[in-house]
């Protein structure tokens, strides 16, 4: 399964688009295992870069999630409150925030898809 | 996705492995350290697995666990018998040949060494399965406390790959593979017979899951395991079986509230306060714990076990603090987690006496937020009647 170049990554495995739209990696999701709990941040809550702004659960593991760039919270997916097992089944869908991005140029250093598919293959089986 | 499919690590040093180590990582398990041994914590999705699809087919299929870093301890010899009641606290002169049950070593305080099924394989015959966190500990443990009685005390450990076939369906796919009649034989009874052309194998109508079920002890030598696990896997086909890890394994235990050593139980958790009481049979003559337990039911517990549900948002996990309405701690989460088939989120935890009555409303410190949860009845989960 390819990663989508339409976004960039972090090595924490999250993902960012260019309009600020932030969710884990299919990676992370597979490491997780079955996803049961996802805790997500009000919408105009502050994120900060790097920092956590939410947690998510599987059924026998705790992960911070952490932000790939600062910014304002604009929307929470809140289906993920009901059903986070679509975390699983779409990782790249199941979106977690969006946020309004206070400095776009920080983004540029992030990995591209090509960067954190090599990361990804270097870290091993994690 | 290619890194998932990429070969996993290898096993760091100083890990043990059982004899289906490769078998596993062949299969794409995600491999954890486990008591210092390199087990499969679940088999991936693509083949059907992941920890709530493994605990589901155990509760109404059938799923397989490889068991084998458990370990274990024969006593044989004229007085085994007179050994054993002195090292544990269930009472096995009510044992007969075939016969199993679940019981504890204790140290002296009557707090817990391991908990263990006996099981008496003959006359003067018993197999004790032991933990793999505590194998070593609890030989020496064996062997030092029983110097005093006409008995061998072996070390089997390494002798056998166990493999745990669990699951409502359990006996159908076993009978496949075996010539011995399995219905004949009792939950917590043993019996001998030929499985995959091996002669003699033990096969134990036991298991830790809360489920019917079977474990079978066979010869650890790689070939052999790797042979009788697929053919169990090619025996299941037909009944949905699918393997297991030791997240699944958790999981399913903690809905049967079965103890997990280090957590519900330890060397300060008391008999009493880990409600294991129909397991003590103090009337039995003297055994090792037995005067510190008489001494501590007078003076009664300051801690108790309970099962709690989480009433508010939020999972509870194993160390959480258990906090009063006033936010005061006032005990622990010894397990905690989603529960598969329960589809709620459950724990057991350490609370005062006074506050382990059913409907008790306690708060789970959860990220530093205090979460209601509420006492509940155990086991959480209780396995149907046979009809």
């Amino acid at each position: 399964m390819p990663y989508p170049t339409d976004r960039k990554y972090t090595k924490e495995h999250e993902w960012i688009t260019a309009d600020g739209t932030i969710g884990i990696t299919h990676y992370a999701q597979d490491s997780l295992g079955d996803i049961v709990f996802v805790e997500l941040p009000k919408v105009g809550t502050e994120v900060t870069a790097g920092k956590p702004f939410g947690t998510v659960e599987s059924v026998k593991a705790v992960s911070d999630l952490n932000a790939p760039a600062s910014g304002t919270v604009t929307a929470v997916n809140e289906d993920l409150a009901t059903s986070p097992e679509k975390v699983n089944k779409d990782a790249y869908g199941a979106w977690m925030v969006k946020i309004k991005v206070k400095a776009p140029a920080e983004m540029n250093a992030l990995l591209s898809a090509a960067d954190y598919e090599k990361f990804v293959s270097e870290e091993g089986g994690h | 996705m290619s890194v998932v499919e990429a070969s996993p690590p290898a096993v760091p040093k100083n890990v043990r492995k059982t004899a289906l180590n490769g078998v596993h990582r062949q299969m794409g398990a995600k491999m954890v350290e486990f008591n210092g041994w390199d087990m499969p914590v679940e088999y991936p999705a693509s083949i059907g697995c992941g920890i709530v699809a493994e605990h589901m087919a155990v509760r109404t299929g059938v799923g397989i666990f490889d068991v084998s870093h458990m370990g274990d301890i024969r006593l044989a010899g004229r007085e085994a018998l007179a050994a054993v009641q002195h090292i544990s606290m269930n009472d096995a002169s009510r044992l007969a040949i075939g016969q199993a049950q679940y019981s504890a070593l204790l140290y002296p305080q009557g707090t817990f060494v391991d908990d263990v099924i006996v099981h008496r394989l003959g006359e003067d015959d018993y197999l004790l399965v032991i933990n793999a966190g505590t194998r070593e500990k609890d030989f020496n443990w064996v062997r030092d406390n029983t110097r005093q009685f006409d008995c061998a005390v072996e070390n089997l450990s390494d002798d056998f790959t166990q493999i745990a076939i669990q699951g409502p369906k359990g006996v159908d796919v076993l009978q496949k593979l075996t010539g011995a009649d399995l219905s004949a034989v009792k939950f917590y009874w043993v019996t001998r017979g030929t499985l995959c052309g091996l002669k003699n194998v033990l096969m134990g109508r036991t298991g830790y899951t809360a489920e019917d079920g079977f474990e079978i002890y066979i010869p650890s030598d790689e070939e052999t395991s790797a042979r009788v696990w697929h053919e169990i896997l090619e025996a299941g086909k037909d009944f949905g079986l699918v393997p297991c890890g030791l997240g699944a394994r958790n999981t399913l235990r903690l809905e049967g509230k079965l103890p997990l050593y280090g957590h519900e139980i330890s060397d300060t958790i008391n008999v009493w306060e880990a409600g294991l009481d129909r397991f003590c049979k103090m009337e039995k003559a003297e055994f090792i714990g037995r005067a510190a337990l008489e001494k501590a039911k007078t003076e009664g517990a300051k801690k108790t076990l309970v099962g709690l549900e989480m009433v508010d948002r939020g999972i509870a996990r194993d160390e959480y603090r258990i906090l009063d309405e006033g936010g005061r701690e006032i005990g622990h989460v010894t397990s905690g987690s989603p529960a598969p088939f329960l589809k709620k989120n459950i724990a057991l935890a350490y609370v005062p006496p006074a506050q382990s009555a059913i409907g008790t409303t306690v708060k789970v410190e959860i990220r530093g937020q205090g979460v209601k949860a509420q006492v509940i009845p155990t086991p959480f989960y209780k396995r149907p009647k046979k009809t």
